[in-house]
């Protein structure tokens, strides 16, 4: 690292901070200009699905007001960001607020004066949207964290989604499609493992080759197996929701984030492991020190190969579930191309997340939110064309890139082949 | 594309960005023919020269090797998912000679019915001598060009790119960039003839360049890396296309599917071989970008600088170069290329602005980028494979009804294994090269 670079990243740094603060400020103005000054009437959401238990009144609020309050909180706060300097925890709780805010009066400007929006839906297919994108960002944690780029989260959906879909239809059971669909992500990640750490291919562009490769396999597969042999091959049941017991009657909350298919309980269980391994325990310090300094990680004994060949394949089984929940999950079928780009999405959600599982997790979450508003406000009338919001989750990663996450961000030995000298 | 390419650039040093340039800078390449004859230590003929270029596994040998090993392994996936031959090999025991037959039938049909779609149908031939028509002969050749054109352009936006130790993942969205402008004066803009098509070429480079410098711009401003950046901007190039096609100003009058008007006939590149053929001008478009980039790369101050700035970042800061401004500039041109690509398309082959316009020339011109070393005339050459194998496949579904997709699956195995000389000389039992000698292209991380 040279004394030019060094200066050079220090001026980034200021910038960020204060690109951070600026795009908070406009998005306070969005609040109020836009949100606020086109909103007329209530805003009404609905927190109760048919055949509830619990009724829950609806929820009508003055759209224009709560947009303005919203916006004046978000441009005091994003001053104070651009300007004051924070230290970790109070930057994330500002940014967590000035998003929150702006999803808020972006929901009130959308439903005001229009039909109830159903709130508990819409959370519903946000979590489920969420699935891969969460299992498949993990997938990159693991593998980023152990020092190998996994630019082929994509392929390992899709290949999940085809292998769970022919399985779980060829022999009936949606557990060995489950199953089968976890190892075709893994069986990718073998190819990226071997070909990036023993033959050394640079991981970008193995993971684009994959990707392509994942892509013409499935597709050539689809039409020459799958089109003509449609009800023994591509006819899979899918997974019934198991409502939690107690957990599941819980008004709002209950049927948002219990009453599910196995797939978001297995998120769960994902994310919470992930985290767990990789910053509480020893496993997962000797995992980050591969990641960080595989030379050093060498020289106190840490198997580095073998750490990036487990970590990388580890990544790839989980993907592989991501992939079996858009074909075994909801659909029941599999389609060409299925996963369209939710695996760079889920790549992005990490990035947005700083390689860490619980980031990730919560930008991959915003993104399924996205994503389910494309869907569902569509039928509310809403005026915003979904192309921009199925266009949202990438502009947010441009922006984040550019301005939150620093260069130094990336684990140190990303995308290094390791050579023992 | 093995010898000619290394030409004026000498061995190792004028690889693209590599990855251990203390083993390998320096070091002439054994393997190619040129730079060997003056300065291999090791055997003198010709004939030598050839025998340890093959037993080594130079760059063109292991092209060839993975090119064979790929086709290969396309052709038993044909062979093992086709019913015909799973039902032969069922009664493997019974008449085990049936089942090879047939599982090399299968292959052996697809390709030829490739080859017959992609370079010439001897049908055509004798049914010319009997008043068919010529055109008919080389229709397969022109498709194949045809199918080359964006993938050229396109390959040499990635290309060059390469050289400059960027990756650019984003030639979809700079094709979109490019084909929308160039489209939007097709249809909506009128001018004399040769001025038309003219000015829209030139839209669909300025189209590409945008998008293009905006990547390099944020680069070298903020850091922010060109591999994420370009990737999300392919998508929200896609979904601008589709939403732009919603309004009524890029769509077509009256039509209910997002698609816009036509090109207006000012506007398209002319055909070279009568209306038959549809090879067109912007073959020769492609051809002149390659030769063009071939000039910046080895005859210009930038050329020097983005290689420079490609090989060691810091070396080319110390020499008082600014890699910031290398990008910028570089990520403009590459857009610009792209954006060629696109115009190629919508003023040469498809006419009209759809969804799915970019189709997969953006991912494809990565691979062929891979497969010709990131130098002009590879990139040209690899096209022309693609090309082929996309034309070709086109004609072997309707013969045989095998999804056209196997061509995606070859181009990938291609790469794959192009992309890791290691694993084909395991494969084939050559012998090991002397470590760093492979130039591997672009090894560097995040941060890098």
């Amino acid at each position: 690292m040279t004394a030019i670079s060094l200066v050079g990243q220090q001026r980034f740094a200021f910038d960020r901070q204060r690109v951070i603060g600026t795009i908070f400020v406009m998005l306070g103005l969005v609040d109020i200009f836009v949100f606020g000054v086109y909103s007329q009437g209530d805003a009404v959401f609905t927190f109760t699905l048919t055949g509830a238990a619990v009724s829950v009144p609806n929820l009508a609020i003055a759209a224009a007001p709560v947009c303005y309050g919203l916006g004046a909180l978000s441009i005091v706060l994003g001053s104070l960001y651009a300007g004051v300097k924070f230290t970790k925890l109070p930057q994330r709780l500002v940014a967590g607020a000035v998003t929150l805010g702006f999803v808020v009066a972006f929901l009130c400007w959308s439903d005001a004066g229009r039909i109830p929006l159903p709130f508990v839906s819409l959370m519903q297919s946000t979590m489920l949207a969420s699935i891969p994108l969460v299992l498949g960002a993990l997938s990159g944690c693991l593998c980023e964290r152990s020092g190998v780029i996994n630019i082929a989260i994509e392929g390992q959906l899709l290949l999940g989604a085809f292998a769970g879909a022919v399985i779980a239809s060829a022999f009936g059971s949606l557990w060995l499609g489950l199953l089968t669909g976890s190892l075709a992500g893994g069986l990718l990640a073998v190819l990226l493992a071997v070909f990036t750490i023993r033959y050394m291919v640079d991981q970008i562009i193995l993971g684009v080759v994959l990707n392509v490769f994942a892509s013409g396999l499935t597709g050539y597969l689809y039409d020459q197996a799958l089109v003509p042999y449609q009800t023994r091959l591509n006819s899979p049941a899918t997974f019934t929701p198991i409502k939690i017991p107690v957990l599941g009657d819980i008004p709002i909350l209950g049927p948002i984030f219990f009453d599910s298919t196995i797939f978001l309980y297995m998120t769960y269980a994902a994310v919470a492991l992930v985290h767990i391994g990789l910053f509480k325990t020893r496993w997962g310090l000797r995992v980050r020190a591969v990641g960080e300094h595989p030379t050093a990680a060498d020289t106190v004994g840490i198997r580095v190969l073998w750490t990036r060949y487990r970590n990388v394949i580890l990544g790839g089984l989980l993907a592989g579930i991501g992939g079996a929940s858009l074909s075994i999950g909801s659909v029941g079928s599999f389609g060409k191309d299925m996963s369209s780009g939710q695996g760079y999405i889920a790549l992005a959600a990490m990035i947005f997340g700083r390689w860490t599982p619980l980031g990730a997790t919560g930008a991959a979450l915003l993104f399924g939110f996205s994503v389910a508003c494309a869907n569902v406000l569509g039928t509310i009338g809403c005026p915003i064309p979904s192309d921009f919001l199925l266009m949202l989750p990438y502009v947010a990663t441009i922006v984040a890139v550019a301005g939150f996450v620093g260069k130094s961000q990336a684990p140190k030995a990303d995308g290094k082949p390791y050579v023992k000298s | 594309m093995s010898e000619q390419d290394v030409g004026p650039e000498g061995g190792g040093t004028a690889r693209p960005a590599q990855s251990q340039p203390a083993e390998g800078a320096g070091e002439p390449d054994p393997a190619s023919a040129t730079a060997a004859e003056v300065l291999s230590p090791r055997g003198s003929g010709v004939g030598t020269q050839l025998l340890n270029a093959v037993l080594e596994g130079s760059s063109a040998v292991v092209t060839i090797l993975a090119i064979l090993l790929a086709i290969v392994i396309g052709g038993l996936l044909i062979a093992f998912t086709s019913p015909t031959v799973l039902h032969a090999w069922s009664h493997l025991f019974s008449s085990p000679g049936n089942a090879f037959a047939k599982a090399w039938d299968v292959a052996a049909s697809a390709y030829s019915a490739m080859f017959e779609g992609a370079i010439v149908n001897p049908h055509t031939i004798t049914a010319a001598f009997h008043g068919g028509s010529t055109a008919a002969i080389f229709n397969p050749l022109s498709e194949t060009a045809v199918n080359a054109t964006p993938l050229i352009l396109a390959g040499l936006a990635v290309a060059l790119a390469f050289r400059a130790g960027l990756f650019n993942i984003g030639a979809t969205g700079q094709f979109i960039g490019g084909a929308m402008i160039a489209g939007w004066i097709g249809y909506a803009v009128h001018l004399p003839m040769i001025i038309h098509v003219v000015v829209a070429v030139i839209g669909g480079f300025v189209g590409g360049a945008i998008v293009g410098a905006f990547v390099g711009d944020l680069k070298a401003r903020t850091g922010a890396h060109e591999v994420i950046v370009t990737i999300m901007l392919n998508y929200v190039m896609e979904f601008l296309i589709l939403f732009l096609l919603g309004l009524t100003v890029f769509r077509a009058a009256g039509s209910p599917n997002p698609i816009s008007p036509t090109v207006l006939n000012n506007a398209t590149l002319p055909h070279l071989a009568g209306v038959n053929l549809r090879i067109n001008a912007g073959f020769l478009l492609a051809l002149a970008a390659a030769a063009a980039v071939a000039w910046l790369l080895s005859r210009t101050t930038l050329g020097f600088e983005l290689r420079t700035v490609g090989a060691n970042q810091n070396a080319a800061r110390a020499a008082g170069m600014s890699p910031e401004r290398t990008w910028v500039k570089v990520m403009t041109i590459c857009g610009g290329l792209a954006g060629l690509a696109g115009a190629s398309v919508i003023l040469g082959t498809d006419f009209a602005l759809t969804p799915q316009i970019y189709g997969t020339y953006g991912i494809d011109a990565i691979t062929v980028a891979l497969l010709g070393r990131a130098k002009p005339g590879g990139v040209v050459l690899a096209a022309l494979l693609y090309g082929s194998l996309n034309a070709g496949s086109v004609t072997m579904q309707a013969q045989t009804q095998i999804p056209v997709d196997i061509a995606t699956v070859i181009q990938a195995l291609i790469v794959l294994f192009v992309a890791a000389p290691p694993f084909v000389r395991e494969v084939f039992h050559l012998r090991a090269r002397r470590a760093g000698s492979d130039g591997q292209l672009l090894a560097k991380g995040w941060s890098a």
